[in-house]
């Protein structure tokens, strides 16, 4: 919600400023490519397991689980949630390292929660076009 | 750790006040000059996993922990007691299968030729169902005893799925601290790691800092734990921290690999990497020597 009213509203001060903001991104609200990300965990694993995304471009995990409580860690960046069901549970970062990077469940559930692991890869900002 | 500590050899780790023995050799330094009252032996045994089945990390999974107790039973000196750091039974959906498994256990530990047997559960025995059938087998979740000079505390960062020790078990922690001598000796018994061993692949505890800021107001605390499958000696200001073997599988070190996951059986080498420990408490110097025996004599 908050997300939508901001674009708008850079928008409109685009639009009154005239041609002068067309192509800056140093504000980092104006961006458009920003990746909303919904993973879904469920025993054991997390759906997708591997997400990509690129190093500067701020990132919406949303996380939700299918089944009982699981957790999500990502300790590379100091990222942590709880993961239920029926709740959507938003963490946005902005990924300021690239990398291939491990995210794992922190919540014991079950026979399999050792294995429920993801991988997140941040590519090279430069590879944005 | 294995490739640091030369075998057969005794190892003075620096500053941690602990000798750490290495392959079960019976030779022991400087034990002669130390009266016979003043120290005791106690054995740690840890994720025993009991129920655990895959033969490419361990064929023998219905037999090493009974061949554990034999080895147990087979020590020159006997124990005073035994304790098990926690993960006693590989987890269960099922809580009939949970039960049978901690009956299970219970029965063949019972074989261990010692007086006194102390448990505390691991993610495994406790997580699923905040730690209820564990209480109907094994008693408290967390619990103190003396013992001929040394405080032990067994702390549980299990029950909480999200491996935490939790406010309430910390008040309880301060409280009985509280009533404790300044220089008491105290062996902290737990299951995790208090510290932050590895976040990436969960070896820590929540709140374990929480725990550890109260447990360095006593100049005398060594902590013992398990979890993590392999031995590995850490110091958090003056208190250490030792984990202990599995007796089922061994787990690679710390970010050693991109994946946490069991080191596979070598028929070579069968048994390698698991074992137990004897501990020795020099009750007077509040010092620990370590002596970590393997599942099979000649490993
Ligand atoms: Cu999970």
């Amino acid at each position: 919600m908050n997300m939508k009213r901001l674009i708008t509203y850079t928008m409109m001060v685009g639009a009154l400023t005239g041609i002068s903001m067309v192509g800056r991104s140093t504000a980092r609200e104006m961006r458009t490519d920003e990746q909303v990300v919904r993973i879904t965990a469920s025993t054991f694993q997390f759906q997708p397991s591997t997400i990509t995304v690129k190093k500067g471009v701020p990132v919406t995990l949303e996380l939700v689980s299918e089944d009982r409580h699981h957790g999500f860690k990502l300790a590379d960046f100091h990222l942590r949630a709880e993961v239920k069901p029926g709740v959507v549970e938003r963490i946005r970062f902005v990924p300021d390292k690239a990398g291939k990077f491990t995210f794992i469940c922190d919540v014991f559930c079950g026979d399999g929660h050792e294995d429920m692991t993801g991988t997140l890869l941040v590519l090279e900002d430069s590879i944005r076009p | 750790m294995n490739n640091l500590l030369n075998r057969r050899d005794l190892l003075k780790l620096a500053g941690m006040g602990v000798a750490v023995f290495v392959s079960g050799t019976t030779v022991r330094a400087g034990g002669s000059s130390q009266k016979e009252n003043e120290s005791f032996y106690f054995v740690q045994l840890s994720d025993t996993h009991w129920g655990f089945s895959g033969p490419n990390i361990n064929p023998d999974s219905q037999g090493t922990l009974k061949k554990a107790v034999a080895a147990v039973n087979a020590l020159d000196e006997r124990p005073d007691f035994v304790v098990f750091t926690g993960d006693l039974t590989q987890t269960s959906d099922d809580s009939r299968i949970r039960r049978d498994r901690m009956a299970e256990f219970r029965d063949i530990v019972s074989q261990l030729n010692v007086k006194t047997v102390r448990f505390m559960p691991g993610e495994h025995d406790a997580s699923l169902d905040r730690g209820e059938a564990y209480q109907e087998f094994f008693g408290d979740l967390h619990y103190t005893f003396d013992h001929r000079g040394v405080h032990f505390i067994s702390l549980d960062n299990v029950s909480d799925p999200s491996g935490s020790v939790g406010d309430k078990q910390l008040l309880w922690l301060q409280s009985d601290l509280k009533q404790m001598k300044k220089d008491a000796r105290i062996v902290v018994l737990t299951h995790r790691p208090l510290f932050d061993l590895y976040p990436e692949w969960d070896w820590a505890t929540r709140d374990g800092s929480a725990v550890i800021d109260v447990l360095l107001q006593h100049p005398n605390v060594t902590v013992l734990y398990g979890h993590i499958h392999q031995e590995h000696h850490h110091m958090t200001g003056h208190i250490s921290h030792h984990a202990a073997k599995s007796v089922m599988w061994a787990l690679p070190q710390p970010g050693s690999l991109p994946r946490k996951a069991p080191i596979s059986w070598d028929p070579a080498e069968p048994y390698r990497d698991l074992g137990f420990r004897n501990v020795e408490a020099k009750v007077a110097e509040a010092q620990y020597e370590i002596e970590e025996f393997p599942i099979v004599r000649g490993q």
